[in-house]
């Protein structure tokens, strides 16, 4: 649906052009839920701004549903640009026009006659659950609702594309869940392709199905959101992920942990269990088959995508033999053991 | 106060109210695209057009740092042209109109120039053409602004008309200078200074009603909710 490839992006700065954007290519697939995330400063909102020309690349091009959108211009470029739906973080809405007017804007700019254009307001308000709203002012309304009638605008002309600049950034953390959810339900019952772009990670752990990670005007990293979050690659994912999954062991243990083997030592183990794995009674199976008895230190279950994600790191204490058996159980069930360090027997009770 | 006194004021009321209705017009119809011209056709804005847009401001900014009773004297061949004659209140609106438009056209563009660029950013990604970002983003949001700019131009027009004497314009400013400060009839200039004050008044008002009604930023709206 969305083809970026090699796309570069420069602005004149006073020692020359800055490059924001440097060479960052994007396949998005139609439907899809695409996320793009990256720190203040590493080009997402050029990024997403280049999509519907908002920015002109300085070289690469940009390719919405087939046709070449970095080569149009004028009247082209303009009816290109109704068929892609754009949400801003500061909802960017007409104070002079009521809920229902600002709605209609698009659909004032191509002169739909006006008893479509009213059914079509009232369609998308019921859409996005603000029906009773419609003669109120942007100005009456709370930040969430604002929003609604920004996504309820962005869908008047009907476009197959839908991009959202930081669009709950300015949102507190429950309205936020609330319009990402009209926007997954949207997204599937509109079949609509949404290209999403956000500094935080819960956002993308909760509504996007890929992601890409943009670092410094490159993409450094892209694929299934469960991929990306279960085994990250660059460090800026690494540091992103572990802003929503908190897999840090307190500061208390870590600092005891010993990397030598040592007799009457306890292996520190943290185990990550993905998929199926997360349901089946793992542990009390160990318990019971190798002797070897766990104290849990740490342990936190995600949902992704509505794919159980877990890590539990576990102070596994009992014979080597019984140990070495239940690593080996767990590597049989694919389950990702990692021996964190050793702890001193007289260390333990502390713990 | 006599009935000729009445009289006197009511007749240089109506054409202080002509000369200022006209050019204030006539104002809002050249000033009010002037100053949408000076916005859009700055570098990087929607309609850009760096050479246009310095020249249209070189020559606002020369209009309007002559003073007007220069200004009135210095174009009476183009008054002369255009009214027919340089003398009455048909003359004087001449000159009124021509300081008044750049003085509109400034205010206008400083209150377009207030509206969030976001906006002209969303209107962009709608596919909205640069004329329709004009007329349904750039003035419906500055309204609450250009009406106040409106207000302020009224009031100054108020008080160059009053010079407007000097070509035998007529009007308020002249019947006070003709009887209050010629001829020493002190009741008539502190009834002319009177009407004066009230009108000036009774524009502010009208002109802040306006606006607030105009304004939907922070209002709680006509349902009052």
């Amino acid at each position: 649906m969305i083809a970026i490839d090699d796309l570069h992006k420069e602005f004149p700065g006073p020692d020359g052009p800055v490059p924001v954007l440097r060479g960052v290519s994007l396949h998005v697939a139609k439907g899809e839920i695409f996320g793009i995330i990256g720190r203040s400063g590493a080009g997402k909102s050029t990024l997403v701004r280049c999509i519907n020309l908002l920015e002109r690349p300085s070289r690469g091009s940009v390719t919405v549903g087939g046709r070449a959108l970095s080569a149009l211009d004028g009247p082209a470029l303009r009816a290109a640009r109704r068929e892609i739906g754009m949400v801003f973080q500061h909802f960017n809405l007409l104070s002079s026009r009521t809920v229902r007017d600002n709605v209609a804007l698009p659909l004032e700019l191509t002169r739909v006659p006006r008893a479509a254009k009213r059914r079509r307001v009232t369609d998308l308000l019921e859409l996005v659950g603000l029906s009773d709203q419609a003669e109120s002012y942007p100005a009456q309304l709370s930040g969430g609702q604002k929003q609604r009638v920004g996504i309820a605008r962005a869908l008047a002309s009907r476009p197959s594309v839908l991009l959202c600049d930081e669009a709950t950034s300015a949102l507190d953390p429950e309205t936020t869940k609330s319009v990402l959810a009209l926007l997954k339900e949207i997204s599937r019952s509109l079949g609509l392709t949404i290209v999403l772009i956000t500094h935080e990670m819960q956002v993308i752990k909760e509504i996007a199905d890929r992601v890409a990670v943009l670092d410094e005007g490159r993409v450094v990293e892209q694929g299934r959101v469960f991929d990306v979050f279960t085994s990250p690659a660059h460090s800026t994912t690494r540091a992103l992920v572990r802003e929503v999954l908190n897999l840090e062991l307190p500061e208390s243990l870590a600092s005891r942990l010993r990397h030598t083997p040592s007799t009457a030592s306890h292996l520190v183990v943290r185990i990550t269990f993905t998929g199926a794995a997360a349901h089946a009674p793992i542990m009390s199976e160990m318990v019971r088959r190798f002797g070897v008895s766990f104290n849990i230190l740490h342990g936190h279950i995600d949902y992704i995508q509505d794919a159980p994600y877990g890590t539990l790191t576990v102070d596994a204490a009992g014979p080597e033999s019984g140990l070495q058996a239940a690593l080996d159980f767990l590597r049989h069930h694919n389950l990702k053991a990692e021996i964190l360090g050793r702890v001193a027997e007289t260390d333990r009770a502390v713990a | 106060m006599s009935q000729r006194l009445i009289e006197l004021l009511l007749e240089a009321l109506g054409e202080t109210l002509a000369m200022v209705g006209l050019s204030a017009g006539l104002a809002v119809l050249l000033g009010l695209p002037l100053g949408v011209l000076l916005l859009v056709t700055r570098p990087g804005h929607i309609l850009a057009a760096p050479v246009f847009n310095r020249v249209a401001g070189l020559l606002v900014n020369a209009a309007r740092s002559t003073p007007f009773i220069i200004l009135m004297v210095a174009i009476i061949p183009l008054t002369r042209a255009i009214a027919g004659s340089s003398i009455g209140t048909a003359a004087a609106t001449v000159p009124l109109t021509l300081a008044a438009i750049p003085f509109m056209a400034r205010l206008v563009e400083a209150s377009l120039r207030e509206v969030d660029a976001g906006l002209i950013e969303t209107a962009q990604a709608m596919g909205a053409t640069p004329w329709q970002i004009v007329a349904k983003v750039l003035i419906p949001e500055a309204l609450p602004g250009i009406a106040a700019g409106l207000t302020i131009t009224v009031v100054s027009l108020i008080g160059y008309s009053a010079m407007a004497g000097a070509v035998g314009g007529g009007g308020l400013g002249d019947l006070g200078i003709r009887y209050g400060y010629q001829r020493f009839q002190g009741e008539v200039m502190a009834a002319v200074v009177g009407v004066l004050i009230l009108l000036v008044q009774l524009v502010q008002s009208a002109g802040d009603f306006t606006a607030r009604r105009l304004d939907r930023r922070q209002s709680p709206g006509r349902d009052g909710k």
